[in-house]
């Protein structure tokens, strides 16, 4: 008996009869106006995709769920959306939930933080999942996010771009024509496959721009009748990965470079992301003993130990910002590395009577677009290498060693131990300034951080949070020296980022058994708090401490300059501006949540105690919360 | 002699009294730090937050108002939102701020 011929539900069936049913409006277009009139035929209904996969065989999604498992992706963080529920199906049945693992997110914002927070931590991307409508346009601040802090991610959409296997009216809000258009302007790349083999192709692509510096998000569309319908007899191949090394410096600009570092007289080298790994840790610190000077490090990521002689950043103002007179505005040769505001950190030095050098190591120049302007002011360099810091140092080290000479490194080991006693100096200022307000309530931003330090300072920790509103005080008062101990802040400084990234670091070190902390802004979490019910749904040890301003602080410094600019009196710039009347307990939502949580604490007194807690709690796999009422910063 | 004295004494008196006002009044001085903000960029206690710490050792009172009149990396506080008499009830409540205790006194910044 001859086997029943199925509905059809390939793709490429339904293009080829698409194609034809166009070819023959446009070369017959008086058959389409002769057409018979009469009784209308009654409209097709939907054409159901699962059920044709479940007769035929493996679907689609299964399919790509093998091409995601072929790239080692671990994690995969999504609010649940139908445009994506074949996927999302298989991905726990077929996929067994392992590798990725899905994460339930209470947001897509929070999924794409989540994303970023992992990869600064792991050096690989993670996948998030949404709707290609409604679900990506919530995500799209934190791939912003990802973009300007040059994060690798990986974004699937699901979307319906067939209108005729739309189902009702919410299928069709659902739709769009060109998914990606709305992270175009700030993704290195994306993609709509049309086939399986395509989708298999472009996922691999998609992975290896992301991880190719600079790094940055893509996004992929993956088409429900893609997810739903079968594979191809002929299966599609997934192809193997291949890698591009990094672009690094090349011979000669390296070599002048080095020519130009080691002739230095007071060099200085600035960096901001160019740390990724513990090996890129290990060739900064080589770099700057090779060369005896100045490091200034701008917080993005974990560029250079807190505490190494030669770390000069508490010279320069706490964020690593130059101020007059101090490291990079008295250099005479600058080493950029990856540094974000290039012409703000150098104007300094470069407008002065004897203009400082620049070489600038960077990736930025091959991944660039016009719309968002996070590219910042063009700055002239003496040498600039469109190239990856990490990739570079191992040439550079060398070409500097080669260089030096016996005297000349006898002066350098001199300017080594004068910038030595330049940075005790500096770090005993900091510790004198630390006390100031010490036992104040509400509590010094710098007590947080000294008693969060005694409660750390013996475990295998990360902390995952920009220190930039805590006035940088771990920079100040912590010993830091591994590459996951810090991974900077926000790139593009949104409200809403923080706590979701930092969930999504703890993602990453609890493979490790790390004790991840986060100083956690108020105002970031209530963007989306619902971060913290993702934290106790999957046990991701995490230990919270609100840095409780109650206040989008920046934004009452903001206002209440404008209105003494206007003479008008600040008696009202809490309006908009204040998380008050009434104070949010913040231990009460994270209860409310599932997370253990204590608080408010207003006596710093109270705080080791807490902290305690917290620190045990997270240690046996369990998040906590902890509301400390701070100073505003 | 004894008028020469009353004279001194009066004139004594009189330059404590016409002082009073400029020397501040500390509670009152804590309530404007905090109604105007100032605490926003400097700590409740002025110990320096965005700003630096200006607290328990203000500058000196003429130079505190000429400074908030017309001053460089913060906000201009005018006459009309800041009376002098103001700067001088914060100036009394930061010089009020106990002295923050030695750094060798407080193990959690010697680990």
């Amino acid at each position: 008996m001859e086997k029943p011929k199925k509905q059809s539900v390939n793709r490429r069936n339904f293009l080829k009869g698409a194609a034809a049913g166009a070819a023959a409006f446009v070369a017959q277009p008086v058959a389409v106006s002769a057409a018979p009139l009469g009784k209308p035929e009654p409209e097709p209904a939907p054409v159901p995709l699962q059920a044709a996969a479940e007769a035929e065989g493996k679907p689609g999604s299964d399919f790509m769920v093998d091409v995601i498992k072929s790239l080692g992706i671990e994690v995969l963080f999504a609010m649940p959306g139908g445009s994506f529920g074949d996927l999302h199906e298989s991905v726990i049945n077929y996929g067994n939930n392992e590798k990725p693992e899905f994460y339930t997110c209470m947001h897509e914002e929070t999924s794409a933080a989540m994303a970023c927070g992992y990869a600064k931590i792991e050096h690989k991307p993670a996948l998030i999942c949404a709707h290609g409508t409604v679900g990506l346009q919530h995500a799209t601040m934190n791939i912003y996010e990802a973009w300007c802090d040059r994060v690798p991610l990986l974004a699937i959409m699901g979307n319906s771009a067939d209108a005729a296997r739309r189902g009702g009216d919410v299928g069709w809000v659902h739709s769009v024509q060109d998914t990606c258009a709305i992270v175009r302007d700030y993704t290195k790349w994306d993609d709509s496959p049309m086939s399986l083999q395509h989708f298999a192709e472009s996922l691999v692509r998609a992975y290896k721009i992301a991880m190719t510096p600079q790094y940055g998000p893509v996004a992929l569309v993956a088409e429900q009748e893609l997810q739903g319908s079968p594979v191809p007899r002929q299966a599609p191949r997934i192809p193997k990965l291949s890698m591009a090394s990094p672009p690094a410096g090349d011979a000669a600009a390296v070599a002048e470079a080095a020519k130009m570092l080691v002739a230095a007289e007071n060099p200085c080298i600035v960096a901001s992301r160019a740390v990724h790994t513990d090996q890129g840790m290990k060739l900064m610190v080589e770099l700057a003993e090779t060369l005896q000077c100045s490091v200034v490090d701008q917080h993005r990521r974990m560029n250079f130990p807190t505490h190494h002689p030669l770390n000069q950043t508490l010279r320069a103002n706490p964020a690593g910002k130059p101020v007059s007179g101090q490291p990079i505005n008295e250099a005479d040769v600058i080493l950029a590395l990856e540094s974000g505001d290039l012409f703000t950190t150098v104007r300094g030095a470069r407008n002065k009577p004897n203009p400082a050098k620049l070489i600038n190591i960077s990736a930025g120049d091959l991944v660039i677009k016009s719309n968002y302007q996070d590219f910042m002011r063009y700055t002239e360099t003496d040498i600039a290498m469109a190239a990856d810091p990490e990739a570079t140092l191992p040439t550079l080290i060398e070409a500097c060693k080669k260089l030096i000479t016996a005297d000349r490194r006898r002066a350098l080991d001199a300017r080594g131990m004068k910038l030595a006693d330049q940075q005790r100096q500096a770090r005993d200022r900091h510790k004198a300034d630390a006390a100031y307000g010490w036992d104040a309530s509400p509590i010094s931003t710098a007590r947080l951080a000294a008693e969060v330090w005694a409660q750390i300072k013996n475990e295998d920790w990360s902390y995952v949070t920009e220190a930039f509103w805590i006035r940088e005080w771990p920079h100040r008062l912590w010993k830091m020296d591994k590459h996951y101990q810090y991974i900077g802040g926000s790139g593009a400084e949104a409200v809403g980022f923080t706590a979701g990234g930092a969930l999504g670091a703890a993602v990453a070190n609890k493979k490790y058994g790390r004790l991840t902390v986060a100083i956690q802004p108020d105002g970031d979490l209530m963007v989306a708090p619902g971060v913290l019910w993702t934290a106790a749904h999957h046990r991701i040890p995490i230990l919270y401490i609100m840095h409780n301003n109650r206040a989008y602080h920046q934004e009452v410094m903001g206002i209440q300059g404008v209105a003494n600019r206007r003479q008008r009196g600040v008696d009202r710039i809490h309006i908009g501006t204040k998380i008050q009347d009434p104070n949010i307990d913040y231990a009460k939502l994270a209860q409310g949540l599932g997370v253990e949580a204590e608080g408010p604490i207003n006596d710093p007194k109270d705080l080791a105690a807490a902290i305690r807690r917290g620190a045990q709690a997270v240690k046996s796999g369990r998040p906590y919360l902890i509301d400390a009422v701070t100073q505003p910063r | 002699m004894k008028t020469g004295l009353l004279i001194v004494v009066l004139l004594f008196s009189v330059t404590v009294w016409a002082q009073q006002p400029a020397a501040g009044d500390a509670v009152k001085g804590k309530a404007t730090f905090l109604r105007v903000g100032c605490y926003e960029c400097h700590g409740t206690a002025g110990q320096g937050g965005t700003g630096p710490h200006i607290g328990p050792n203000p500058r000196a009172l003429e130079s505190l108002v000429t400074f908030l009149r017309k001053p460089t990396g913060m906000p201009a506080y005018s006459p009309r939102v800041l009376t002098d008499a103001d700067i001088a009830d914060i100036r009394a409540y930061l010089a009020s701020v106990p002295a923050p205790p030695p750094v060798a006194s407080i193990p959690l910044l010697n680990q």
